[in-house]
């Protein structure tokens, strides 16, 4: 498929697609927690209702940082389906984060000044295995491209175990789940407040909800890749691999940052490292 | 020829002429005319046809030697003063090292010295020329209006000392020129000496006590790379009788192995790596334009320049392995470190060793994608980091501190420099610019030629990215309504800072120009082949580019449609000031206070681990070369 439609198809199915995923995720984990749990389609409602309200902001550009951070989030995952280099797409989305935690910043109140703080520690916490992972699948495949990753024929995650594994570690924090959600508490009644999205609301939470489709969509997808020859294998794993962390997130309380770092760090060493240093000795 | 020649030659006449002057305005015209003049001068060398074909020096050699060796002599009698007058004996030990060196190499060569070319001039050497006549150039510029306030308003308990202060600017600028441009291993060398005697001075300028403190760890540790220069240089000619850079990048592996080695651990000095890395940190007591120039153009820049010029010989070797190694360390240990400080000045001394370890960390690797990578870093960290380091010049003249917590609010209170910062900053961090290019092409080009370094890059990036931004977040953030300042910058200041905002931006926008036009020449001519990343990537880049540059467009429509509320305070908020009543009723003030990591990272414990382990790798590289 030419890669700009299937740019335009993420661009359009993504929202849908992430949509679904975070109702599911709210179904089950009340589900876990013996309550009945929202329908699924709930995510679209509340967006809806949030497009709705009113605009409101402590500073007004806060909210543009927000956009820059969507509209980058929907290039990251774009240039990613459309199969480009994975340095580039990790590097873009890095990027996007940091609008995200500027917009934080420019708000200027405590609680989401704290989120932004906490946010750049979890995104340092994650950086090194993600760039890993691309380096990984480098190694194993000899390309960068993500169409060459996905046309390579082996199972790369035959290959990458130890570079699988840190990275599912990862996307707990990527995801900002418990016990990774220093930044962004998903209870308002906590000593965060909402952290980083404290100060936003109306139509400039929506764009971070919907942002936040996209994003778990692209990665996802890059769970997929792991699974690439084995195409319907790799959804039901990337679902599955999604579970999961649903279910670590309902198991687990909150850690303090310090573990969260240290604990991704060394993942990131012994499981990233390890897979990359017996890969090269494999060469 | 006359252009080489006149770069060279003319900041040093500057230099003398500055020297004399005592009047101000004449000093300013002085500047002003000769910064203009050398900034034609580079960019009229940059668009010549390569390869440049110089022809012969207007004077022979017989005459040119002998002076330049009285000069270096002279040069080492003053360290040797120094040395003695501070009670400093490692000082007066290494210079007679090296001075024995050089004699015995005198009393060898004589006749056998002749032949080599003086100069030579490469791509390469017209892109450091390029940094250092325009980023230098706009730094002396910059001191004009800077040292005025420093004296008069900033320390008035500083003797002032200008006229000298501004002729080392420009002998500095000069030695320069002339180590880019030497070829003849004994001038390369005698520039690299002028560089660390002026470094010396210029770091001991205000004479306070920590000066002087600094400028000796600074020179004692140059003095260090000069002796193995010294000796390399001495090996050399054992080996080979022949002297010239060109040459000895062109000789087999074995023979130039060791001097390169040594070369190298002359580089690794002068570009503050791991062992070396606290004379940097102690540069910062001098004035800003000198922190400037140390960390942008010159002096470090000469480090990561011959070591790049040796990548060739290493590559491939285990002495290259370990000096991608040392460049790893300090690449690592410097991100860390500079998550730790809170000075700006701090943090961006910690960054310039994390980038250049990472230049050297190119070196090492040695591959054709490296050097590629490792060239356009040194660029744009030059401009990126010269910018930064002016910025934060004029805002702690302006704030009285140049800690990064009282940078709050700097967006209204100052937002010319401001938004030049986040320029800088952007350049330094943010994904389609500079740095991060280069960085992205590190990755690649050390991925392909040996994977376990990665590691070093991919824990430092992530480093990278949290100081940076929390600085950044830090100027946007208004804690507090505030009136912009009066008299934002001078009016050199201003020329400088804008011309640099301009060069940092028209370097990441037209970075495939620079680097087809200079420095995949370069690379090509050594490798045969040249790094790149590819023409759909760059096409991609540019989307990216043109998507993140759209952001400053959206201000047109600031605050339309937007309800403006109180930020939430967890209790009521008292209006338009940052306060709020607490339970009880007490009146709390808000905080925000930027995380430093200070319980899981310390400064002096990073540097102490950098030094055992860059003072390791570096005996481990030498032994390597030896056996």
């Amino acid at each position: 498929m030419n890669p700009w439609l299937r740019f335009l198809l993420f661009l359009v199915a993504a929202p849908l697609a992430g949509g679904l995923l975070a109702g599911w995720d709210r179904r089950i984990t009340a589900r876990m927690q013996s309550r009945r749990g929202p329908p699924i389609l709930q995510p679209f409602y509340d967006v809806l209702k949030l497009w709705q309200k009113q605009n409101l902001a402590v500073c007004a550009a806060q909210n543009y940082y927000v956009l820059f951070y969507l509209l980058l989030v929907i290039f990251t995952g774009g240039l990613f389906f459309a199969g480009s280099d994975l340095l580039l797409v990790v590097f873009a989305l890095t990027t996007a984060s940091i609008f995200f935690v500027l917009g934080a910043y420019k708000a200027s109140s405590p609680y989401s000044f704290v989120g932004a703080e906490r946010e750049l520690i979890q995104m340092m916490a994650y950086e090194p295995m993600v760039l890993l992972t691309a380096i990984g699948m480098y190694m194993a495949t000899k390309t960068f491209y993500i169409d060459g990753i996905a046309g390579h024929g082996g199972l790369l995650v035959g290959v990458l175990p130890g570079i699988f594994l840190g990275f599912v570690f990862i996307l707990e924090i990527k995801f900002r789940k418990s016990p990774f959600d220093l930044s962004a508490s998903h209870h308002a009644h906590q000593e965060l407040v909402r952290g980083i999205t404290t100060e936003f609301s109306g139509r400039t939470l929506a764009m971070i909800e919907m942002a936040h489709w996209y994003e778990s969509v692209f990665l996802l997808g890059w769970v997929w890749l792991f699974f690439a020859s084995q195409p319907v294998l790799g959804v039901v794993m990337a679902l599955g691999v999604y579970g999961f962390v649903v279910l670590v997130d309902n198991v687990f309380a909150r850690l303090k940052w310090q573990m969260a770092l240290g604990g991704a760090w060394l993942a990131t060493a012994v499981l990233g490292f390890g897979n990359i240093i017996i890969l090269s000795f494999q060469r | 020829m006359t252009l080489v020649l006149a770069l060279v030659l003319v900041p040093f006449l500057a230099g003398l002429v500055l020297l004399c002057l005592r009047s101000e305005l004449a000093r300013r015209w002085v500047v002003v005319t000769v910064t203009a003049a050398v900034c034609a001068w580079c960019i009229a060398l940059a668009c010549q046809s390569s390869p440049l074909n110089l022809g012969e020096l207007p004077v022979s050699r017989h005459v040119l030697d002998p002076i330049m060796m009285a000069l270096e002599a002279l040069l080492g009698i003053y360290i040797l003063w120094v040395g003695l007058r501070a009670r400093h004996f490692l000082i007066v030990g290494l210079m007679v090292a090296q001075g024995a060196v050089m004699v015995w190499l005198e009393s060898m060569g004589g006749a056998g010295l002749e032949g080599g070319r003086v100069l030579f001039v490469d791509k390469f050497s017209v892109i450091m020329a390029l940094i250092n006549g325009l980023v230098g150039g706009a730094i002396c510029l910059y001191a004009v209006g800077y040292m005025r306030e420093y004296h008069t308003e900033a320390h008035p308990e500083v003797p002032d000392r200008r006229p000298f202060f501004f002729a080392l600017l420009f002998v500095f600028m000069g030695a320069m020129f002339g180590l880019v441009f030497a070829d003849d291993l004994p001038w390369l060398f005698f520039f690299w000496e002028i560089t660390t005697l002026c470094s010396f001075l210029l770091i001991g300028y205000t004479q306070t006590a920590e000066a002087r403190k600094n400028a000796l760890r600074a020179l004692v540790m140059n003095l260090a790379g000069g002796l193995t220069f010294a000796l390399a240089m001495a090996w050399l000619y054992r080996e080979t009788h022949c002297l010239g850079l060109q040459a000895l990048i062109r000789t087999g592996h074995a023979a130039a192995l060791l001097p390169a080695a040594l070369l190298c651990f002359a580089g690794i000095t002068k570009s503050a790596q791991c062992p070396f890395s606290s004379w940097l940190l102690g540069a910062m007591v001098a004035p800003t334009p000198v922190s400037a120039l140390l960390h942008s153009s010159t002096m470090v820049k000469a480090g990561v320049y011959l070591v790049l010029r040796l990548a060739p010989v290493i590559t491939g070797t285990k002495v290259g392995l370990m000096v991608a190694s040392v460049g790893g360390v300090t690449f690592l240990i410097g991100s860390l470190a500079a998550i730790t400080a809170s000075e700006a000045k701090r943090v961006l001394a910690w960054s310039t060793v994390a980038n250049l370890g990472l230049v050297v960390l190119c070196g090492g690797v040695g591959t054709s994608q490296a050097v590629w990578a490792g060239v356009l870093l040194i660029v744009f960290h030059a401009v990126a980091k010269c910018l930064l380091f002016l910025c934060v010049g004029v805002v702690e003249h302006k704030l009285h501190s140049r800690n990064i917590e009282d940078m709050s609010g700097l967006v209204l209170y100052m937002p010319h420099v401001a938004v030049m910062m986040l320029i800088g900053m952007a350049g330094m961090s943010l994904a389609p610019f500079g740095v991060l290019i280069s960085k992205w092409a590190v990755l690649r080009a050390v991925v392909d030629a040996c994977p376990l370094l990665s590691v070093f890059i991919v824990f430092g990036s992530a480093a990278t990215l949290f100081f940076w931004v929390k600085w950044m977040g830090k100027l946007v953030e208004v804690e507090r309504p505030q009136e912009r300042a009066v008299n934002e910058i001078s009016l050199d200041e201003s020329v400088a800072l804008y011309s640099l905002s301009a060069v940092t931006f028209l370097a990441c926008l037209l970075f495939p120009l620079l680097s087809a036009q200079f420095v995949e020449p370069y690379v090509a001519g050594i490798y045969g082949q040249s790094g790149s990343l590819g023409q759909g990537n760059l096409f991609i880049m540019a989307l990216l580019m043109g998507v993140v540059m759209l952001f400053p467009l959206s201000f047109l429509s600031h605050g339309r449609g937007v309800t403006l509320v109180e930020p939430y305070l967890g209790g009521a908020n008292i209006p338009g000031s940052p306060r709020f009543s607490g339970s009880g009723g007490a009146v709390e003030r808000v905080v925000l206070h930027n995380y430093y990591l200070g319980g899981v990272l310390n400064q002096t414990r990073l540097s102490r681990t950098g030094e055992v382990w860059g003072a390791v790798l570096l005996a481990v590289m030498i032994a390597f070369a030896i056996l």
